[in-house]
């Protein structure tokens, strides 16, 4: 590597830098470029001239969000953008719930309010809202003060920060995590300093669940390893285990001592009911043990940009919940300080307000019951085409997102003849169909199942 | 759904005691933590009942009513923008317009490194997200590096760098005996630093201590740093609330692109657009070429993604709405100035109401040092009691929010530390 610099003697350097600076004006006296001793504007570096990052090569495409930035430049009048999952109206707009909206509006309006830090833990009616909104309201580890909850940047930050705490304080480094989860999951846990492992969880064969593989796997796990399960509406599958099936985990997981880290992303999306969406946390709250969870408002109150959520320990006693509280906060201090305030304060307005709850519930199982309408549309649509396969799965997966099952090829040609956009694995995000586009996509599926197999 | 519900409460209700590990928790062993020692101090004032509390611990400015603010520009911002816009994700590297605005108040409208696209900048989590994301793009890129950190500094940039696992050195900076600038100490610790080393500074308005160098001493710093390959690291809080003019704040960083660096720069939206809690800032890191800028940003998105993903969308586009439009960033910057104006007749006020009370110290250092803070020069048993017989809240190392001075407590504040710093008192 050639040096853009060269100097005579350290000497000549000093000298002819003082010169420069004591020349009226400096700017132009180092751009000179006459004799080998000038020092040129090259960037902040070691002698030899080079960037200190030019070794940094670009980083691909996050290839969840990458499809959103494929699909925006897509010129094409038919595209269909389902990828990333953000709810769509039927009109295929995204939606700021009206209860959202009115809480927003108070708040703008409400001269006496500020802007000041939060807490480290966020906001304190927040985090006793949204534990409760998760646990129940009746939940006895509630009462007991026995739940330690931070506000957090959404699910993301929520995981983030649990799984931070566990690396430092956690005698397992270990986590299992389902086969397929959400993209993000694997790098948020492996940066935070935990060792991933898979548990089976998706059955290709019935696009169901994998039960036996579940247990099996789960069955062999080290004993205290940690266990990442999705609430409801799995990510990317939509397959979820019946409570019968959850009871099963969970008397596999106390035996073993597995430490359940819930991620709930979709409370109220899946079913259309917070409650009947929170079952299967509550069930292994309600024996005791436990647990950690992380909330996510993104979806469910359609917040996403604000970046709303809250993780919760679950712990034996008060004053263990306290501790853990306390070092939560020395997590969080050196990342970003302390939680954004006008999300949190959105959803508290909105939990502590009796009607406005029940409105938010209201306009949550709309989502979801528009969710579930496309479902059955996508399905019969398939039906009367006459595709072959078996698409009842459609119908069977719950949530945002179903798992087609269709493999990359077939992807690659819906988004090229198509221009349909979804992630590579075969996940459509149901939140992005609507009615009239119901058709094209029937249509793109059914030739690239004919077309390639 | 109803036989589902009638299957749940069966199971609920279930006494489930098999399988239950013992009935000790996997957290018994967690210590409990120390509290921060900034953000501690308003728990500890928030807990005081005294009707004489005061608070200047935590640098948030108050009014003369000792009230916070929101200014008026952010007001009007907001008003304009609630309703209008959806709540969808923001792109990971945050909302553009607002850090196209945010690069021009660094590095200057004009500045030919924004016309050549060499900046990579993403928003970030205010100051403290834009040095957390440097410092963890530091320690992936240049493992072997080091940071070198002022003595004394925030206290968060010690566990910024800790978490991000990149090595800590100190350089001199503040000289007790002066209250000043200890600065052939700082030219020493440059020039013996390993060529090639990261630096971090403070452009403007140093916390805790409130000493600034001169522009002269920039001039000689930067140069210096030139010599040695050294890469600069500005943390920016405080633009616009040293001098109340945000062009001369940025006078630091402008002489050091003037000297070629290639800089990194984090800023900060909490106190000078007062948006303290929508947590509201940028990171920027000068690169050679659009190309290299490209594939930095790319690689600080990597960083955010698995942290939070993508950063808050209300606060962000306050920003923008406020400096996009010529009227309102008149109003922002008359507001200000406003705020910097008062924080230094506070000063004026506290060094003359301790002279008047016969302090035979020398307190000429609260009106030499700048911005929000005051390095006092007392010590902690001297500020312990200021908390426990005054009940005036402030951090141990002396660092006095002059945010937190009105005219109402200043005469207060005065006698209280005359009281504890007059000789013979302990």
């Amino acid at each position: 590597m050639r040096p853009q610099i060269t100097y005579s003697s350290p000497t000549d350097r000093r000298l002819t830098a003082l010169v420069r600076h004591l020349a009226d004006d400096p700017f132009s006296a180092s751009l000179q470029m006459d004799s080998q001793n000038t020092i040129s504007p090259s960037p902040t570096a070691a002698f030899n001239g080079d960037s200190v990052f030019a070794n940094v090569v670009q980083a691909p495409e996050d290839p969840i969000l990458g499809v959103t930035v494929a699909y925006n430049k897509d010129p094409s009048p038919v595209k269909l953008n389902l990828g990333v999952g953000a709810y769509r109206t039927e009109e295929g707009k995204p939606l700021v719930l009206n209860v959202v909206s009115r809480a927003e509006q108070m708040l703008v309006n409400d001269q006496s309010r500020v802007k000041e830090y939060l807490p480290i833990t966020g906001l304190a009616d927040f985090n006793k809202l949204s534990a409760k909104l998760i646990f129940g309201a009746d939940s006895p580890a509630i009462q007991d003060n026995r739940v330690a909850t931070v506000q957090c940047l959404s699910g993301t930050g929520s995981l983030r920060v649990g799984a931070e705490f566990l690396a430092r304080h956690y005698h397992q480094r270990t986590i299992y995590i389902p086969l397929p989860t959400w993209g993000n999951h694997p790098k948020v846990l492996t940066i935070a300093g935990l060792s991933v492992k898979y548990y089976r969880y998706y059955d290709p064969a019935t696009r169901g669940l994998n039960f036996q593989g579940l247990l099996e796997d789960l069955g062999s796990a080290p004993s205290g390893a940690i266990v990442l399960l999705h609430a409801c509406a799995h990510n990317p599958t939509g397959v979820d285990p019946t409570l019968e099936q959850w009871d099963q985990i969970k008397q596999l997981m106390r035996s073993k001592g597995l430490l359940p880290f819930f991620d709930s992303a979709y409370q109220g999306f899946a079913s259309g009911s917070l409650d009947a969406d929170a079952q299967p946390v509550r069930l292994f709250v309600a024996d005791g043990g436990e647990c950690l969870a992380a909330q996510s408002y993104a979806k469910n109150m359609g917040l996403y940009g604000e970046r709303v959520g809250a993780l919760s320990f679950v712990c034996r006693t008060a004053d263990v919940a306290s501790r853990v509280e306390s070092q939560l906060k020395l997590v969080i201090r050196p990342m970003y300080s302390n939680p954004p305030l006008h999300g949190a304060s959105i959803v508290a307005t909105i939990l502590k307000d009796r009607d406005m709850f029940h409105e938010w519930t209201i306009e949550l199982k709309a989502m979801a019951d528009r969710i579930i309408s496309m479902r059955q549309q996508l399905f019969d649509a398939l039906q009367s085409r006459g595709t072959p396969g078996d698409w009842s799965h459609i119908i069977k997966q719950i949530g945002m997102f179903t798992f087609t099952g269709l493999n990359t090829e077939q992807v690659v040609f819906m988004t090229k003849e198509y221009h349909i956009y979804m992630t590579s694995d075969g996940r459509i995000s149901m939140a992005g169909l609507n009615s009239k586009k119901v058709p094209h996509l029937a249509d793109a599926i059914h030739e690239a199942v004919t077309r390639i197999v | 759904m109803a036989s589902r519900n009638i299957i749940c409460r069966g199971i609920l209700s279930k006494k489930s005691g098999f399988g239950i590990r013992s009935m000790s928790s996997w957290w018994g062993h967690v210590e409990p933590a120390l509290k921060d020692p900034i953000l501690g101090v308003t728990e500890a004032f928030l807990a005081d009942p005294s009707p004489n509390k005061v608070n200047v611990g935590v640098g948030a400015y108050r009014d003369d009513n000792g009230k916070p603010v929101v200014l008026q520009c952010v007001r009007e911002a907001e008003r304009r923008i609630v309703g209008k816009q959806n709540m969808e994700y923001l792109p990971m590297g945050g909302n553009v317009k607002m850090v196209e605005e945010t690069l021009k108040l660094a590095y200057g409208e004009n500045s030919s490194l924004l016309k050549e696209k060499r900046i990579a900048a993403v928003q970030a989590l205010s100051g403290t997200g834009a040095c957390r994301l440097f410092a963890d793009f530091q320690k992936r890129f240049k493992p072997d590096s080091e940071i070198y950190i002022p003595v004394p500094t925030w206290s968060n940039h010690h566990n910024i760098w800790r978490d991000a696992q990149v090595p800590q050195k100190t350089f001199h900076y503040y000289l007790p005996k002066t209250k000043g600038l200890d600065f052939e100490s700082l030219m020493v610790d440059i020039e013996n630093a390993p060529n090639g080393s990261f630096f971090l500074l403070h452009a403007c308005a140093h916390n805790p201590t409130g000493v600034d160098p001169t522009e002269e001493q920039w001039r000689e710093i930067s140069h210096q740093l030139k010599v040695k390959g050294h890469f600069p690291f500005f943390d920016m809080a405080y633009q616009g609330f040293a001098s109340g003019d945000p062009e001369r704040d940025a006078k630091a960083i402008r002489i050091f692109l003037e000297d070629g660096h290639s800089i990194g720069c984090a800023q900060s939206y909490a106190k000078n657009m007062g948006l303290y809690g929508q947590r509201i800032g940028c990171l920027s890191v000068v690169c050679q070429d659009e190309k290299e800028a490209v594939a930095v940003k790319s690689q600080l998105q990597q960083i955010a993604r698995p942290m939070y993903s993508n950063p808050p969308v209300h606060g962000a586009q306050i920003v923008p709405t406020i400096l996009g439009d010529p009227d309102l960033k008149n109003l922002w910057l008359q507001e200000v100035k406003g705020m910097a104006d008062r924080i230094i007749g506070m000063r004026t006020a506290l060094k003359e109401n301790l002279e008047k009370l016969g302090s035979s110290l020398s307190w000429q250092h609260i009106t030499d040092q700048i911005g929000m803070f005051c390095y006092s020069g007392l010590t902690p048993e001297q500020v312990d009691r200021l908390t426990n017989e005054f009940h005036i809240y402030m951090t141990r190392n002396g660092r006095i929010s002059m945010a937190g001075v009105t005219t109402g407590n200043v005469g207060y504040l005065a006698n209280a530390i005359h009281e504890v710093t007059k000789s013979g008192s302990k």
